[in-house]
């Protein structure tokens, strides 16, 4: 377990690497003065020439690279243009609401997709299994922006059942709560069919599985053999599903923080990039970047745990 | 399911065997037919602004009703129905090109670029999009091109994969070789030993991907980083709905229910298409 | 009485290209403290038969005729609740790949303290005693083996492993589903050995299938010999062994590598494939591939039995 923790590690720290490097170029290859967008029309050339020498603009590239590199590697993510307020603290401020987000919607989406694909999966060709089946590819293929304002329009702005704006008042869980259910629909609601099917998928096959029919020839009672000896099974799939697909669902959350004014990190970029504000830009992609990594290697770790195959063959 | 068709059916009757097949084929139809037909169904110009009518619910003269501006949103729609189906048909034929290109560099060139690549594929594969859409958009600017450009990133991975696995197996072959020491060209490798094996698996994807591209551009759109106004594309009229939601709702359901229609019909053709002729694929 | 016996069972799976006949009118006995072998060909419906024994026929499988009798009750009247509880401590069964049989993400100890779930001891006193069965089948330092998982064990032990789960539900027979054709020659001995032993120390019958006559001839009291789902010659080990009456039983026989005195290239197989199931022939089954065929073969067999030695042939030699 120690050494494929190691190695999921190393990966992952390989990978936030190769993203910041990624990013500088990014920032380097804009076309435009970061130093005239942030100081607006009316600074002068001195002005400018202040920023650009404060923020390291004068600097050979190779210089700039690498004090980007060890400042971000130290949690220092520069200043963001606008405000002058440290990137970091910036990011951080805002993560926990989009953490709230994807959390919910992942949460929603695993308690309804796993009943659900072990329900067709037990009722196998059923009609059952037929109305899930097409539901599961509905809902993943209706894009998440359009429940999203489907779902602000039905439940917010014509029945007036849930509010539209906002993430409700701070310190108010259950206003929180409240304001979380819409958007927490939208990024989820595909997920309910992409894990029902993938759950049903591995279902099947591990209910085939020559250690079922030991566990069934022992007159073990079924509930346990479908709940507990298969789902474990086919429960690891979907986990790793989880794992890869936390990057769609960081879309899925820009679009709902958009749709429902909801404080977070993708709105949050959104606007910092219709602004110009670069160091905000790179400062959350990296954040984000740097969980995503964070959440994969959580998923491979707890499949690592739940399964002993794969903990002792790497 | 389709036991009741023999094998040698022809393609498109064996998928209108299928439930699930001939109503993707009518959703599809429907956008199609919509977007070849625009100018004789709809007879206003979509752009033609008129102040007087704005936000007016659906009537004979405007099935739709009509936007912020007046304009008629039964028009836009249907125009809106060429840039998606020419963004769908550009950007995946792109991706196509592009992912076969890179799948034979990955699986005939040497070991360290092979790996390269395939660690290129995995970090924008799993990196998310919207962040993709708004990097690139911050360096080119929304336009057309950069929808094209985002599909392209995303999508080419997959083909290149298919075309690398296919390679990769052919390779070692034993009638590759002994093509090869005949003197026969790497185009002909390509053309009779490559491609007939990988065709099937990359026209099933590309099948998969038109619903997802669909959903990119009309989502760039959406926020003012794909299609320039007043191009009338789906995900700007979903946008201008948004805006004006406390107004009128009809804006946001015409923006939103053709981009429904055209992902729902293209993914239950592309099911389809999937489960009648690559079984071993099937995963629902 | 017996334990189990099976009277003249047919069983058949609706496919969609057709019915498939599975077993076509078996019967077969498993007395009491006897162990029963049962030879045949894959494909032949030894597995089928185990489910229909177990009552865990596929979705599309059913008995259409005949009767399966588990100590006098027809398993078909049974309940499902009633045949949950046979299976276990009724009837126990090893299956053939030691590689599957156990569930890979659970401990061997769970495993085992689960199938325990009808006993009233606490969850020590089960660990304890699935330890202790751990150590009758020769699985070093029990205790610690059942904190393992399935893979950090060989095939072998696996196989033990499996045979230990069998022989802790006390069974009043144990049905093993050639247990020992994923083993190599060593261990495959060891393995009959312990099966002998414990057959014994338990006082339980036991159904055992395998394609080996060789280890059939060393291990059985009664010997069933299928081919193509009918039960084609049945007598005591003795009977079939040193007088075969079925020409497919001679084939075997001779067929068993297990007999071949002189190094040979190619091990001797019976010509010909098994028929199709879904169109079976009029006459004999066994007819297509047999040499002594004759006209008569066209009809179907008698059941010629003389001295409790059944055979199902036209041409069945008498003794």
């Amino acid at each position: 377990m120690l050494y494929y923790t190691l190695n999921r590690l190393a990966l992952a720290l390989v990978i936030v690497s190769v993203v910041m490097l990624l990013l500088f170029s990014m920032i380097y290859l804009i076309p435009g003065d970061p130093a005239a967008v942030a100081l607006g029309p009316r600074a002068t050339e001195a002005m400018r020439e202040a920023l650009r020498v404060k923020i390291g603009l004068d600097q050979p590239i190779w210089v700039q690279f690498w004090n980007f590199f060890t400042s971000a590697w130290t949690g220092d993510l520069g200043r963001e243009v606008l405000s002058d307020r440290p990137v970091a603290a910036v990011v951080l401020e805002q993560l926990p609401f989009t953490m709230a987000l994807i959390f919910s919607g992942v949460g929603w989406s695993v308690a309804l997709g796993i009943p659900l694909g072990c329900w067709a999966a037990v009722k196998r060709n059923s009609l059952a299994d037929h109305i899930v089946g097409v539901i599961s590819v509905a809902v993943i293929a209706v894009p998440s922006f359009v429940v999203a304002i489907y779902a602000l329009l039905l439940f917010a702005v014509t029945l007036r059942w849930l509010p539209a704006i906002g993430a409700g008042e701070s310190g108010n869980f259950f206003d929180q709560l409240v304001h979380l259910i819409l958007p927490s629909l939208a990024v989820g609601i595909g997920w309910v069919g992409y894990i029902a099917r993938m759950v049903r998928a591995s279902m099947l096959e591990s209910m085939g599985a020559q250690h079922v029919r030991t566990a069934r020839a022992f007159g073990l009672p079924e509930s346990r053999i479908v709940y507990q000896y298969a789902l474990k099974i086919a429960i690891l799939p979907t986990i790793t599903l989880l794992g890869v697909g936390i990057g769609q669902m960081l879309s899925s959350a820009v679009f709902a923080e958009i749709v429902f004014a909801r404080p977070g990190v993708g709105k949050l970029v959104y606007d910092a990039i219709l602004t110009r504000n670069y160091p905000l830009v790179t400062g959350t992609v990296l954040v984000t970047t740097v969980l995503f990594v964070l959440i994969n290697l959580l998923a491979d770790l707890i499949v690592g745990m739940l399964d002993p195959r794969v903990r002792s063959g790497l | 399911m389709s036991e009741a068709v023999s094998k040698g059916a022809g393609p498109i009757r064996r998928i209108l065997s299928e439930p699930l097949g001939v109503v993707g084929v009518v959703l599809v139809l429907v956008v199609v037919l919509g977007a070849v037909f625009a100018d004789v169904l709809a007879t206003v110009d979509p752009s033609s602004i008129s102040p007087r009518d704005r936000f007016l619910p659906p009537s004979l003269a405007h099935p739709f009703g009509t936007d912020h501006l007046g304009r008629d949103l039964f028009s836009r729609v249907l125009h809106g129905s060429r840039i998606a189906l020419a963004v769908a048909l550009f950007a995946t034929a792109a991706s196509l090109s592009i992912g076969i290109v890179l799948g034979l560099i990955a699986g005939f060139g040497p070991r360290w670029l092979d790996a390269l690549l395939i660690l290129l594929f995995d970090s924008v594969k799993s990196f998310p999009t919207v962040m993709l859409a708004l990097a690139l958009v911050t360096l080119f600017g929304p336009s057309l091109t950069a929808v094209i450009v985002v599909v392209v990133l995303v999508n080419v991975p997959g083909y290149a994969r298919i075309v690398r696995t296919q390679t990769l197996s052919m390779k070692d072959a034993d009638f590759v070789a002994a093509a090869e020491s005949m003197g026969a060209g790497f185009s002909r490798i390509l053309r009779v030993h490559i491609l007939p094996n990988a065709i099937g698996p990359l026209l099933i994807l590309a099948s998969m991907d038109i619903p997802v591209v669909i959903a990119i551009e009309a989502g760039m759109s959406f926020l003012g980083l794909g299609v320039r106004p007043p191009t009338p594309s789906w995900g700007a009229i979903l946008n201008d709905g948004f805006t004006a939601i406390r107004d009128t709702s009809w804006i946001a359901v015409a923006g939103g229910l053709p981009i429904i229609v055209t992902t729902l019909g293209f993914t239950f053709l592309g099911e389809t298409v999937r489960d009648v002729f690559d079984p071993r694929l099937k995963v629902r | 009485m017996s334990v189990l016996s099976i009277e003249d069972l047919c069983v058949t799976y609706s496919t969609s290209t057709g019915d498939l006949r599975a077993l076509r009118n078996v019967t077969l006995d498993v007395p009491r403290e006897r162990i029963v072998g049962l030879v045949g060909e894959s494909g032949c419906g030894k597995s089928t038969l185990i489910n229909a024994i177990l009552g865990l026929l596929a979705a599309n499988g059913r008995i259409d005729h005949g009767r399966i009798l588990f100590q006098g009750r027809n398993i078909a009247e049974l309940s499902a609740d009633e045949l949950r509880a046979m299976r276990g401590p009724g009837i126990a069964t090893v299956f053939q790949d030691p590689m599957g049989a156990l569930n890979p993400v659970f401990r061997i100890g769970r495993q085992m303290i689960n199938i325990q779930y009808r006993s009233k001891l606490s969850r020590a006193e089960k660990a304890n005693r699935a330890a202790e069965t751990l150590r009758s089948v020769r699985i070093p330092d029990a205790e610690a083996a059942l904190k393992r998982y399935p893979h950090e064990f060989s095939g072998g032990m696996k196989q033990r492993i499996a045979i230990a789960m069998a022989l802790m539900m006390k069974p009043a027979i144990l049905i093993a589903d050639e247990p020992t054709t994923a083993l190599d020659a060593t261990l495959e001995v060891a393995t009959i050995e312990l099966l002998q032993e414990l057959q014994r120390d338990i006082g339980c019958s036991m159904l055992f299938i395998s394609h080996h006559m060789g280890v059939i001839a060393e291990l059985c009291d009664d010997v069933v010999v299928m081919y193509a789902g009918e039960v084609v010659e049945s007598g005591t080990t003795r009977q079939v062994f040193l007088q075969p009456r079925h020409p497919y039983t001679r084939n075997l026989i001779r067929c068993d590598p297990a007999r071949q005195h002189t190094r040979v290239r190619q091990l001797p197989t019976i010509p010909g494939d098994l028929p199709n199931l879904r169109s079976r022939p009029r006459g004999c089954i066994f007819a297509p591939r047999c040499e002594m065929r004759k006209e008569i073969c066209e009809e179907p067999p008698p059941q010629d039995v003389s001295n409790g030695h059944m055979a199902r042939c036209h041409l069945a030699v008498e003794h």
